[in-house]
């Protein structure tokens, strides 16, 4: 397929550029294409998680949630509530208020969206459909999920407001102090991989369901989810924004596009993080029947496919991740600060670094089945 | 080509953002311009294919680091004008330190040790080279103790800044959440059993 | 220390959590209890206190006397009265203005009123497009009262008993 594509784009675009230019220009032309296949249905799922959202925690709390905007005349169950959404915040006006600094306060949204986007250039979506499979892919993902705290930060100074800068100076110490216990718990699962590249350390996942990552680095696994919930910002871990206390944390002052930026990049951050405790810890594409059925059920016509590894696996495990974060959302109250920063420095990193201890030795002594 | 298009407006961006560092007055727009600086110089150390350094540098100094930096930087009332007073006293200790510091870079680049990396080709590895690896094999057997010292020092320094903020009688008061969250019911609640009773009037 | 070990590796385990999740969990599959507003609608009692009306007697009388009871008892100071002698002898207001942007629907001028002139009835799905549309005058009020007796009245008779 990309090979084909590579070929009629050569064909053309030799016509165009010279001749000097013709290989990169092609190389950067799939890439962009690469990148807007990714995208697409990513943005998709960010406006419809807001949906799913609100369907789960109505439901949870007796509710039904949006059922009124439709399309065509239809109601279909309101699905057209994320565009309609999408669309009034785009007609809305961005207000930037007059104290502010002007560059670093319509900056401040981008940088919070871009790194949330950027970090899916390393996710693989099934056996060799990456978009850069580079070898220090987690470091990769890692070092761009702690660039997020940029915009927060940065948008709760230039507003030049006091609850903004309360919220960016809040998401601050708690995003430094739960990256350091995520950062451990990735640690485990490089030990246990061998590998710092996301598809490496799925294929040494492949076996069984009992030999996907969850059973061994269980306390990694829940330190990680947890972690993650913190690092996006969400409830229980919501103090950023804590509407009671500081009214909307960082992005009080933002409006229209600006402010849907941010809540984009937090829907986009969500979606991110369940793709990686799927990819790390509950075998990315690896489909569970693995080790279960016959050898010979995967060869199957339709059945299969189905049955065998693919993206739909990666998709379903993703979605369930994204499920727990609404039902913890709908579930918890929102934690007291001191109990946030307890929590990440007091518990987290004393259980990741015991917990180190502990792999690294079961990886030295080559316990099968996860470490051979 | 291509990789010089790169290469020189990356360096173009690290060698001015490092500019605006020290030239800004705004001390968070100089720890934003330090990051700027940070970013340039990771892209140039990807453009060597030492992609491990170059996402460490972001990870640990962007990611964390200049977090801090900038959280600090954003609380504290800095006075501008106490800061450059003394710009000019302190210029030729300054200027002495530079001179020494870009003395020893020419030094290590210019130096034959430098010549010898280069032309040993590391660049031109294959993609399946990981110089992640590499570089953990080297910090670990034959730099190892270097390495260790390193760690005993910073572990040093952590416990004697938490030393030294700790000294201080505390005068703020605060709950103690591992006391809260240790609290049972049968420690706050006790179920009396009585009978019922009347008024006698 | 067995208490604490105890504590501990209950905390660690997560066990308060989970029973907290499993209790939404259950919650997720319950019967939902919303009303489908413009298609359904909840029951309203007799009492229901909404847009407010006057009422006139069978033969077509104005109820009010001008009393300003109403006006009095009112806690958001949202009813303006003026009267004014009529040439039959009898008190009538000039004015009777009811600022629906002041009123709280707390139903004191209905309960202070002598002749059950000023009334609250069932009607609550009204709105105004303009400034000044929800400031209710004396003759908005009479005409809403002529529309809606035969609601008010059931209304009274339903509650009569209780009053």
């Amino acid at each position: 397929m990309l090979e084909m594509i590579r070929q009629m784009l050569n064909a053309t675009v030799g016509q165009i550029v010279p001749a000097a230019w013709q290989a990169q220009t092609v190389e950067v032309m799939l890439i962009v294409m690469q990148i807007t296949i990714i995208l697409t249905p990513l943005m998709l799922c960010v406006a419809y998680m807001v949906y799913a959202e609100r369907k789960v925690i109505g439901s949870i709390q007796g509710r039904i949630g949006p059922n009124r905007v439709g399309a065509f005349g239809y109601r279909l169950a309101g699905l057209g509530q994320p565009i309609a959404d999408a669309l009034k915040l785009i007609l809305k006006e961005i207000i930037i208020p007059t104290g502010s600094n002007k560059f670093l306060f319509v900056i401040a949204p981008i940088l919070s969206m871009a790194p949330a986007v950027a970090a899916w250039a390393v996710i693989p979506f099934a056996a060799d459909t990456v978009l850069a499979d580079i070898n220090a892919g987690l470091l990769y993902v890692l070092a761009l999920t702690s660039l997020a705290v940029y915009g927060v930060i940065i948008a709760g100074w230039a507003s030049n407001s006091k609850y903004a800068f309360l919220g960016a100076m809040r998401s601050a110490a708690q995003i430094v102090a739960y990256e350091i216990a995520m950062g451990f718990a990735l640690v485990g699962v490089v030990v246990a991989a061998g590998s710092l590249n996301l598809g490496q350390i799925i294929n040494a996942q492949s076996g069984s369901l009992l030999h996907w990552y969850w059973l061994p680095l269980l306390p990694f696994f829940v330190v990680y989810f947890i972690s993650g919930v913190a690092e996006t910002n969400r409830a229980p871990f919501d103090v950023a924004e804590g509407e009671s206390e500081i009214v909307a944390g960082f992005h009080v002052e933002y409006s229209g596009m600006a402010f849907s930026l941010f809540f984009l990049a937090e829907y986009a951050n969500i979606i991110l993080i369940s793709v990686l405790s799927a990819v790390l810890f509950l075998g990315g594409w690896l489909s569970p029947f693995e080790g279960v059925l016959p050898k010979s059920a995967f060869t199957l016509p339709v059945i299969g496919s189905v049955l065998g590894g693919g993206i739909h696996w990666l998709l379903l495990k993703t979605s369930l991740f994204i499920f727990v974060f609404l039902w913890l959302r709908a579930t918890f109250p929102r934690y007291r600060y001191d109990q946030i920063m307890r929590l990440g420095w007091k518990v987290f990193i004393p259980i990741t670094l015991v917990w180190l201890v502990v792999i690294a030795t079961l990886a030295k002594l080559q316990i099968t089945p996860w470490f051979n | 080509m291509f990789e010089q298009i790169i290469f020189y407006s990356f360096g173009t961006m690290l060698l001015l953002s490092a500019l605006m560092v020290i030239s800004v007055r705004n001390p968070v727009y100089a720890a934003l311009f330090l990051v700027l600086a940070f970013f340039s110089t990771s892209a140039i150390w990807l453009l060597l294919r030492a992609e491990f350094l170059a996402i460490v540098l972001v990870l640990v100094y962007v990611g964390a680091v200049m977090v801090l930096f900038l959280f600090v930087v954003m609380m504290l009332d800095i006075n501008l004008a106490r800061l450059r007073a003394g710009f000019m006293r302190y210029l030729p200790a300054g200027a002495l330190v530079a001179l020494v510091l870009a003395a020893s870079m020419v030094l290590v680049v210019g130096g034959e040790g430098f010549n010898e990396i280069r032309e040993s080709g590391l660049a031109e590895r294959g993609p399946a080279y990981s110089n992640t690896a590499e570089l953990g094999e080297a910090l670990f057997t034959a730099y190892l103790y270097p390495l260790e010292i390193a760690g005993a020092i910073l572990l040093v320094a952590i416990i004697a800044a938490i030393a030294l903020t700790q000294r201080a009688k505390r005068e703020t008061k605060a709950q103690n959440p591992d006391a809260q969250v240790a609290v049972r019911r049968q420690d706050r609640v006790r179920l009396v059993k009585m009978s019922s009773e009347r008024d006698s009037e | 220390m067995f208490a604490n070990v105890h504590r501990i590796g209950k905390s660690l385990l997560l066990l308060e959590l989970l029973k907290g999740l499993r209790l939404t969990g259950r919650n997720l599959f319950k019967r939902k209890v919303t009303v489908q507003y413009p298609e359904e609608k909840t029951p309203q009692s007799p009492r229901f206190r909404g847009l407010h009306a006057l009422r006139r007697y069978p033969n077509g009388e104005e109820r009010c006397i001008a009393c300003k009871l109403c006006e009095a008892v009112c806690p958001a100071v949202a009813i303006t009265i003026e009267s004014e002698q009529r040439d039959d002898g009898t008190r009538r207001t000039t004015q009777y203005d009811i600022d629906l942007t002041k009123c709280i629907f707390c139903g004191f001028c209905e309960e202070s009123c002598p002749v059950d002139s000023i009334v609250e009835t069932r009607i609550y799905e009204y709105h105004g497009e303009e400034r000044g549309d929800l400031l209710m005058t004396k003759e908005r009020l009479l005409k809403i009262g002529d529309l809606a007796e035969p609601q008010i009245a059931a209304d009274r008779a339903a509650d009569a008993a209780y009053r």
